[in-house]
């Protein structure tokens, strides 16, 4: 049994999670990390994902995230997401409106800078989508 | 001197009047709770971000290269300010307290020979500067459809002002707006919102504040993601706060309406038995003194 820490969801708009968890896995900008308690402090931005979450109870629960940035300290962890919903209640009419938007932001681009990011960001939801989205 | 009828009438139109303000008031009560549970639920974030930034912008230090965003162009020459009210009326001073502030400010920036430009949230903000300041106005934001407010209206917003400072449209951003304080009381406030200043990172050693971070990716990067994300924010608390003091302001206005017509119901009534016992007095006189001439 892994030592608990404390981890904080927070959107805009309201604290979705507050509680004591085992691990959380996070995904980075860089790359998935899971972050358990006693991590060195790192902060990193985060793209559109899953954040699977080990509460100490045992229980796992898993929210999808659109974008945000992490700060892990050795006491607990805070996950600033844009936007964030448990997988069991996303929309999916909004996600697709959000993959819409990307693509609009492909086309729109007007340098090779601005299109690879969003080119980038189109792949990430997409992904995204396959993962959570069976059907 | 109105008839009886003209009273009654006019008795029955203030109680009409009486109903449906005693019924904003309720309104505006429920939504006022909303809007503050809304507030409060935001809070952490902002507060978060604001200790992140904080802690950010020390690992990066004076010497190196913030973003545009946070340090300005270095000149104060073109201000931008985005003012921010009620989409309606009806609750007393409160898009006028915002306005007045407003145009106090612009008034004292254009003395000093600086140009102003100026986006308007909220159509009541609007419709009061458009009359002196028409030309400056350059855009304004209607949020008369949105239900519940949400972070992608502030976000929008802030889309907007970050694009307009990207084409170097202005130097300084100040946001308006009305800060809550209570239900009879919203306080007019400014906030520069770019160039951002940060305020320096709290020793806090409980969490580890002080531990060498490792960042992914680099700090000046997380940086600039940070910064506009940081501007939505202040811009959605402003909303925000500015929603809270609206349904604040109108619910005491409608409550003073609501006495208001109560006290004028009081009055009319009072005439209106005078003039009732008056009548009723004339006309025994006028039996009495039918029956005594006979």
């Amino acid at each position: 049994m892994a030592e608990a820490f404390k981890f904080e969801l927070v959107s805009p708009e309201r604290l979705l999670v507050s509680e004591q968890v085992e691990s959380v896995v996070i995904p980075g900008a860089e790359g998935e990390m899971t972050v358990m308690a006693y991590h060195a402090p790192v902060m990193t931005t985060i793209k559109p994902g899953v954040v699977t979450v080990k509460t100490a109870e045992g229980k796992e629960e898993r929210y999808v995230v659109f974008g945000g940035f992490a700060d892990i300290v050795p006491a607990g962890c805070t996950l600033l997401a844009e936007s964030a919903v448990a997988v069991g209640d996303i929309d999916r009419a909004d996600l697709t409106r959000r993959i819409q938007e990307a693509r609009e932001d492909v086309a729109d681009a007007k340098d090779d800078q601005t299109r690879s990011k969003a080119e980038q960001f189109l792949s990430q939801l997409t992904t995204l989508e396959g993962a959570i989205l069976p059907a | 001197m109105p008839s009886l009828k003209d009273l009654r009438n006019r008795i029955a139109s203030v109680k009409a009047t009486q109903k449906i303000t005693k019924a904003m008031q309720m309104v505006a009560a429920a939504k006022l709770r909303r809007a503050q549970e809304a507030a409060e639920a935001a809070r952490p974030y902002s507060e978060r971000m604001g200790a992140v930034l904080a802690n950010i912008t020390q690992a990066i230090g004076d010497g190196g290269d913030a973003p545009a965003l946070m340090t300005g162009t270095g000149k104060d020459d073109v201000h931008l300010l985005v003012v921010c009210t009620a989409e309606r009326g009806l609750c007393g001073g409160f898009n006028s307290q915002i306005a007045r502030f407003a145009r106090d400010h612009i008034r004292k920036l254009l003395a000093n020979g600086k140009k102003v430009k100026i986006i308007c949230v909220g159509k009541k903000g609007f419709d009061i500067l458009r009359r002196d300041y028409a030309e400056l106005i350059i855009d304004r934001v209607d949020l008369r459809e949105v239900k519940t407010l949400g972070f992608v209206n502030a976000d929008a917003i802030a889309k907007k002002v970050i694009q307009l400072f990207n084409e170097g449209g202005f130097d300084i951003c100040t946001l308006f707006y009305s800060q809550f304080k209570s239900v009879i009381s919203q306080i007019p406030t400014t906030q520069q919102i770019i160039p951002a200043g940060v305020a320096s990172a709290p020793a806090d050693a409980s969490n580890g504040g002080n531990a060498v971070y490792e960042y992914e990716p680099e700090p000046g990067e997380i940086l600039s993601d940070l910064i506009p994300r940081n501007i939505s924010v202040q811009v959605f608390r402003a909303l925000l706060e500015n929603a809270a003091g609206e349904m604040g302001a109108k619910m005491s206005a409608m409550d003073n309406a609501t006495r208001n017509a109560g006290d004028m119901i009081n009055k009319l009534s009072i005439t209106y038995n005078r003039q009732r016992q008056a009548q009723i007095t004339k006309e025994l006189i006028e039996i009495i003194s039918g029956a005594e001439a006979l």
